[in-house]
């Protein structure tokens, strides 16, 4: 295993819609295995800055390289499928949670197998009656959990989650806590999660980014964020404290 | 049927006028226009196709389907304005209705090649295609809109453009159908058909007449299917990049 080794790097990335400037020279690498915390204001630019790494949008100067390899070089199907993203709000499509579950494979003309869908569920905490539900049927939390299981189905080298857990209760947060952790610890998996907890940045992070107004103010080591000598990360961290 | 009569039925239009007038509902102007358009319009039309028809010339019969086809497609296409490429899509589409109908009906000699056959039917035939084209453009517009979520989604779990923007698809080309398929349904139940009653008022035999209904109304199904299809399939890709992502929506 090698140190250090970075999944996904940022070189300089720009990105505007039409003449407003969203995201201003963000430089930055994510480490393999390891989880990254984002925090920052909301417009931020955090959300933006997933559907970059995950190809949803391309920037509009400086390179994003997976694995090495600028993402632009690969096919954008596969790069979704290895660069995960959870949505912030958990779009479902119309139908059961198993046809949500089953939907990543059946876009690749695959079938999930019901043992694995069980399997899943019970992962992010959801009981296997569930299975057969209707999305409508679903609270905002269970969407959230299904949404979750539904981006595991591609088993993604990077996960990125935005904001996963802003609709649970507090238990059902720490069970997707927890959750996350474990798939990071067995499947090695690197993890980029966005959050608006700073408590849950810190104690689930490795490293965290500081994001304000589209720009990357800090990276630093999740236990270090309280104590950053970074002005505005400190009126950042004291505001979302008190 | 005579000018001198043709010009007693004005009485129609005067009705509305006087009507218009008295309760002060303002209708006058546009139904003068109307009339007056109308009246030039479709004598034009009618000289033109006297015309063409005692010229035996084909030529003359696809200068008058080009001159259908760019008209519909004049219409159509303030309602996709947002996809790139629209005229060329609808050209062909249009186009392509035309060409298919027209030689199932001379290929299996329902009709005979004629002017008399061909420019009337072609008319139906393309006023059709343009009306499903317009139900479907705005449709589909609203549908993409309404579904950005569900096609983001999918994308962002490795799906193709195709598969991101099925739902709409389908939905758009269901619902731009439907109208034509229910129609059918009530059809001679309220009302006669106009082609219908038009040609039994010229004295054809009723039951002929409806037999040339019917044919019209097969044929407009396989009109709308095969526009709404097309126009679909040809307008998607304009929605996606290189990158399978989403272009940007500019106002529709
Ligand atoms: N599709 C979009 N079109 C226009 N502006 C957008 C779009 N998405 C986000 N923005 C703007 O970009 C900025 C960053 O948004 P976002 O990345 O969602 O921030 P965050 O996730 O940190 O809250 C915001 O000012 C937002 O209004
Ligand atoms: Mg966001």
């Amino acid at each position: 295993m090698t140190e250090n080794q970075e999944v996904i790097t940022l070189s300089h990335v720009y990105y505007a819609d039409g003449n407003v400037s969203i995201l201003k020279d963000i430089t930055g690498s994510f480490l393999k295995g390891k989880i990254t915390t984002i925090v920052g204001p909301s417009g931020a630019g955090k959300t933006t800055l997933f559907k970059l790494c995950n190809g949803l949008i391309s920037p509009a100067s400086g390179d994003i390289f997976f694995n090495g390899k600028r993402i632009d070089t690969y096919e954008p199907t596969e790069l979704r499928r290895n660069v995960g993203i959870a949505l912030q709000s958990p779009t479902m499509i119309s139908g059961s949670v198993w046809e949500n579950l089953s939907l990543p494979l059946t876009l690749q003309g695959k079938q999930l197998q019901e043992k694995k869908a069980k399997e899943l569920l019970k992962l992010v905490g959801l009981e296997e009656k569930f299975l057969n539900q209707n999305v409508k049927d679903l609270s905002g939390g269970q969407r959230q959990k299904v949404s979750i299981a539904r981006t595991l189905v591609n088993q993604p080298k990077v996960l990125l989650l935005d904001e996963i857990t802003s609709s649970l209760d507090r238990v059902s947060q720490q069970e997707i806590e927890a959750l996350i952790v474990r798939i990071n610890k067995e499947s090695f998996t690197t993890i980029i999660w966005i959050t608006h907890n700073l408590e849950q940045a810190i104690s689930i992070g490795d490293y965290s980014w500081v994001m304000m107004g589209g720009e990357l103010i800090e990276i630093v080591e999740s236990s270090r964020l309280l104590y950053s000598k970074n002005e505005s990360v400190q009126q950042f961290v004291k505001g979302d404290i008190e | 049927m005579s000018y001198a009569t043709l010009a007693l039925s004005l009485v129609f239009v005067l009705i509305p006028i006087l009507l218009s007038k008295t309760l002060k509902l303002g209708l006058e102007k546009d139904t003068i226009i109307a009339t007056i358009r109308s009246i030039v319009q479709l004598l034009i039309v009618g000289m033109i196709l006297k015309f063409v028809f005692t010229s035996k010339s084909f030529i003359f019969i696809v200068l008058m389907l080009l001159l259908m086809i760019s008209a519909a497609t004049q219409n159509a296409r303030k309602k996709g304005k947002a996809i790139k490429g629209m005229t060329w899509k609808l050209v062909v589409t249009f186009v392509a209705v035309e060409v298919l109908t027209q030689s199932i009906l001379i290929g299996f000699h329902i009709i005979r090649p004629t002017a008399q056959y061909i420019i009337p039917i072609s008319g139906m035939v393309v006023g059709n295609s343009m009306v499903l084209a317009i139900l479907f453009l705005n449709r589909f517009t609203a549908e993409v809109e309404a579904r950005q979520d569900e096609t983001e989604l999918i994308l962002s779990l490795g799906g193709t453009p195709k598969q991101a923007i099925q739902a709409s698809l389908i939905s758009s080309i269901k619902a731009s159908t439907i109208p034509t398929i229910e129609s059918q349904k009530t059809i001679g139940l309220v009302q006669l058909p106009g082609m219908m009653s038009g040609q039994i008022i010229a004295g054809a035999d009723p039951v002929q007449a409806v037999q040339f209904q019917l044919l019209i109304l097969f044929l407009l199904l396989t009109t709308a299917v095969v526009t709404s299809i097309m126009i679909g399939f040809l307008s998607y890709p304009a929605l996606f990049n290189k990158r399978m992502q989403m272009m940007k929506q500019k106002e529709i």
